[in-house]
């Protein structure tokens, strides 16, 4: 195949144009070359750019925290840094959990998936709980989100992961149930994936909260 | 038991709504009636309402597009006309109305018809051009459509049930708190856009997906087309830009609902928070809506210049250096909040920087036009109007771009001019450019171009009829949104605005008439190589329409504009195709009603909220969980298209072209 046979004759120069069309028949640059990626790459591929536009979501009420704390420093209350610490340990365990029931599922123990997932989902609906019991807490104390801009935006930032962590709660439910009526098949494993890096994500998320909510600002 | 809704929600007192609402209401009654009498239901109901073929997803999104450009069109209609009779006078619009039709028409304008246009024609095209079958996510397109769909149907709910916004399109606090805007307009907008604007994001997640992971074997980054490097900036931009326009609508949702005090006046609230994170998506969103329309422009002035682009790499490297800028300007929205000329001037600069990679837009397509066979058909109508346009709306955008002009001409009709500049004349040009280029893919037969033409000289010149004046006006100090006037030096600006408007009314109708004898004369019109154009890139070179797998076999790519390429050798070598490849069956993604339902409990979800009728909204809730779980429940996804029968479609399609390349030689 000739250079000139890609190009149309009344652009004899190329202008703007790779004239190595022979050497790029050989090795095209980039991907693509093998044509669509896998079906597992792909779903776990969009299911990371939905995870990285559910953080851009969270940074905007990171933003939004850091803007109306910053207006009222007085207003930060004294924290029961204990609690938050159990918190962050249950979540991470969770986590850690739920990373050895993928490790059960790639080896289609189901009994051991299932056990691993019910134990991650446990510590989640712990952590679920001992944050309620915070907000409850806080609310009675007069220190609930109608109560002052601080507040809106600390129950707002926290309580939109509180959320996520229930979504994530009764996916998981919905997983083991999945995994239990239909087996280990393909899609459900590209979906326990899926679940796995939500899990995750959620994570890094409360990291970021515990430091920048919890710890920099209100450590006593 | 029913929250906030009574019989008083209903205007019984406003005749144009319920009029309006009326009448629309009867045609759709109509239609329906027509669908099941000539039993047309079925087929509906299996092939485009259950569809998650993206050719078909990309079509409805057209189309909704389209229908809800005659609704933002009558609003238009109605804001020029009231200006025309509001001289010293009150008109015949009372302010409360027309404060609602102003912010109606921007959210839907932007929302309901740049936005699915762009999706939908991304939705379609990209995978073509790719040379592949479907989008990554096929189902998750369905639910994004039909989300979209939703938010629709909320907006055009407030017609009749409630009222709308009077806050402009972009709500700002504290009007738009529960304190200074305590009925339910400003949930309506909430409402309509969250949902939207979930099913928006979901496609972007889906593009951006499908154009980095799954192209045809060969097509590298720098081989494919222009307007799928487009669709990914525009894509990514989605899904980095609606997310905070999520969380900034929840923010208000919550001010409204529970009493925060993110933006409120008092107890520490902050409302230039919210015109910053607003902004911070709002200005990515006008690159969303116009970078897809760069990229149609490039591939129809390539295709009616009959040459490559002039400048492919740096056409690629502007469009990404705009991805990129188009975050770094949103303060020049505001720069009247007063952030110190510092902070103003870095945002002026920047703002002043992006028109450069646009200048290095305008030039390649020009340079592309230099030298080539032009042909004046209707996309390329569409296309220089758009250059001519595009390059003065940008000039007054770079004007404002000066903080201290800026000042001046903020909140004028200057600015009105300038924004419907831009968004006319790219965004909705680069549409109707489109519409007119792929249309033939479509449905297999082209528009009539007598009335193309027709309905571009309307648009063309009531565009500029309408829209120049308003600069004027802006200058002679007239502010936006003005029920009534009376400044006598102002009125013969305003009553040529009218007739501009009256212009493009007769543009909408020719473009309806076009469709109308389109559809009538199609035998004449069909596209029998599936190649009307003489095209460039690879979806030309599937039958118009492309059956459901799009491919029979996927193509090879060996160089830029790979179907141009393929026509090139086929007639130095005097035969189009090699020996026939060997058939696979294909499998195809099954049908499913899930999108749908999702969105019809979407409905239920907002229209409960927004009234206050929770128990509703948790049957909405449950619903939506239980169609997920349907969906994740089935055991068949795919079905199979067998060998034989696509090698009867491929083999048609192959006879065709062998036939029309013999004859060109």
């Amino acid at each position: 195949m000739s250079v000139v046979s890609s190009f149309s004759p009344v652009d004899p120069h190329h202008i703007g144009h790779s004239n190595l069309t022979q050497r790029t028949e050989l090795d095209a640059p980039g991907h693509g070359e093998g044509g669509p990626a896998s079906k597992s790459v792909i779903v776990s591929y969009g299911f990371w750019i939905f995870l990285l536009s559910d953080i851009v979501m969270f940074s905007a009420f990171f933003a939004s925290f850091q803007v109306l704390a910053g207006d009222a420093t007085d207003a930060a209350p004294r924290f029961d840094l204990s609690n938050v610490a159990v918190e962050t340990g249950c979540l991470l365990l969770s986590s850690f959990l739920c990373g050895i029931a993928s490790l059960c599922a790639n080896r289609r123990r189901l009994f051991g998936t299932e056990m691993f997932l019910l134990l991650a989902g446990i510590l989640g609906a712990v952590f679920l709980t001992l944050e309620i019991r915070e907000f409850v807490g806080m609310i009675q104390q007069h220190q609930g989100p109608a109560d002052g801009a601080y507040y809106s935006a600390f129950f707002a930032l926290v309580g939109c992961h509180g959320l996520h962590v229930t979504v994530g709660l009764l996916w998981l439910g919905t997983m083991m149930a999945q995994i239990f009526a239909k087996g280990f098949r393909q899609d459900i494993l590209r979906r326990l994936a899926c679940f796995s890096l939500f899990w995750h994500a959620l994570d890094i998320v409360w990291v970021a909260i515990f430091s920048l909510v919890y710890l920099m600002r209100f450590a006593p | 038991m029913f929250g906030r809704l009574t019989w008083q929600a209903i205007p019984w007192s406003e005749p144009i709504p319920l009029v309006a609402a009326g009448v629309v209401g009867l045609f759709l009654a109509a239609v329906v009636v027509w669908v099941f009498i000539k039993g047309y239901a079925p087929y509906i109901w299996k092939e485009w309402i259950t569809s998650v073929d993206h050719k078909r997803i990309g079509v409805m999104y057209c189309l909704l597009a389209l229908v809800m450009l005659l609704r933002g069109f009558s609003d238009a209609v109605m804001m020029r006309s009231q200006q025309a009779l509001a001289f010293q006078g009150g008109g015949y619009l009372p302010p409360d109305h027309y404060n609602q039709i102003f912010s109606a028409h921007g959210t839907i304008m932007i929302f309901f018809v740049a936005m699915p246009f762009v999706i939908g024609l991304m939705n379609f095209v990209v995978p073509l051009q790719l040379g592949i079958r479907d989008v990554a996510f096929p189902t998750l397109n369905s639910v994004s459509f039909w989300l979209t769909a939703a938010g629709a149907l909320l907006i055009n709910i407030s017609l009749v049930v409630g009222e709308f916004a009077r806050t402009g399109w972009l709500p700002y606090p504290p009007l738009s708190e529960l304190q200074y805007s305590p009925g339910v307009g400003v949930d309506y907008y909430l409402w309509s856009l969250q949902i939207s604007g979930a099913g928006t994001l979901l496609s972007g997640v889906n593009l951006v997906t499908t154009i980095l992971k799954m192209r045809a074997p060969g097509m590298s980054y720098t081989r494919m087309p222009v307007f799928c490097w487009t669709a990914l900036a525009s894509n990514l931009l989605i899904v980095a830009a609606f997310p905070v326009l999520t969380a900034v609508t929840a923010m208000l949702v919550l001010d409204r609902y529970l009493g925060f005090h993110f933006f409120t006046n008092e107890m520490g609230g902050n409302p230039m928070m919210f015109v910053n994170l607003i902004w911070v998506w709002g200005h990515p969103e006008v690159y969303i809506l116009v970078l897809p329309a760069f990229g149609v422009f490039s591939e129809v002035i390539a295709t009616f210049s009959g040459k490559p682009l002039f400048g492919y790499r740096s056409m690629v490297a502007a469009t990404m250096a705009i991805c990129l800028l188009s975050w770094l300007v949103w303060l020049h929205h505001f720069f009247t909040m007063g952030a110190g000329a510092d902070v103003n001037g870095f945002f002026g600069i920047m703002t002043m920087i992006i028109a450069v990679p646009t200048g290095v837009k305008v030039y390649n397509w020009l340079f592309t036009m230099y030298g080539g066979k032009v042909r004046f058909e209707p996309p390329m109508l569409w296309s220089i109007g758009f250059m001519v346009t595009f390059v003065i709306g940008g000039m007054t955008g770079v004007l404002m771009a000066v903080p201290p002009a800026d000042f001046v001409l903020h909140n004028s009709l200057f600015l009105v001019a300038h924004f419907h500049n831009v968004i006319i004349g790219g965004v909705l040009f680069g549409a109707f450019a489109g519409y007119n280029y792929w249309f033939p893919k479509a449905f297999g037969f082209r528009l009539d171009e007598k009335w193309g033409r027709r309905a571009f000289w309307l648009w063309f010149v009531g565009f500029y009829a309408a829209f120049m004046p308003l600069y004027v006006l802006g200058l002679l100090g007239m502010t936006r949104r003005m029920q009534h006037f009376d400044r006598p030096e102002w009125y013969p600006w305003v009553l040529v605005a009218a007739a501009g408007a009256g212009l493009i009314t007769l543009g909408i109708g020719a473009q309806i008439i076009q469709l109308a004898v389109s559809i009538r004369n199609r035998a004449m019109l069909k596209d029998t190589t599936g190649d009307p154009w003489d095209g460039r890139t690879l979806e030309w070179a599937t039958a118009s329409p492309p059956p459901a797998f799009n491919f029979a076999v996927m193509p090879n790519v060996k160089g830029e504009e790979p179907y141009w390429g393929m026509k090139t050798k086929a007639r130095e070598l005097a035969h189009l195709l090699t020996a026939e490849p060997s058939y696979q069956p294909i499998s195809v993604p099954r049908n499913t009603a899930t999108g749908v339902v999702t969105a019809f409990f979407a409905v239920l979800i907002g229209f409960a909220m927004i009234w206050r009728i929770y128990w509703l909204a948790g049957i909405g809730f449950i619903g939506v969980y239980a169609a997920f779980v349907a969906f994740a429940w089935r055991d068949r996804s795919e079905e199979e298209i067998s060998a034989t029968e696509v090698a009867r479609l491929d083999r048609e399609n192959r006879f065709v072209r062998t036939s029309a390349l013999a004859e060109g030689l």
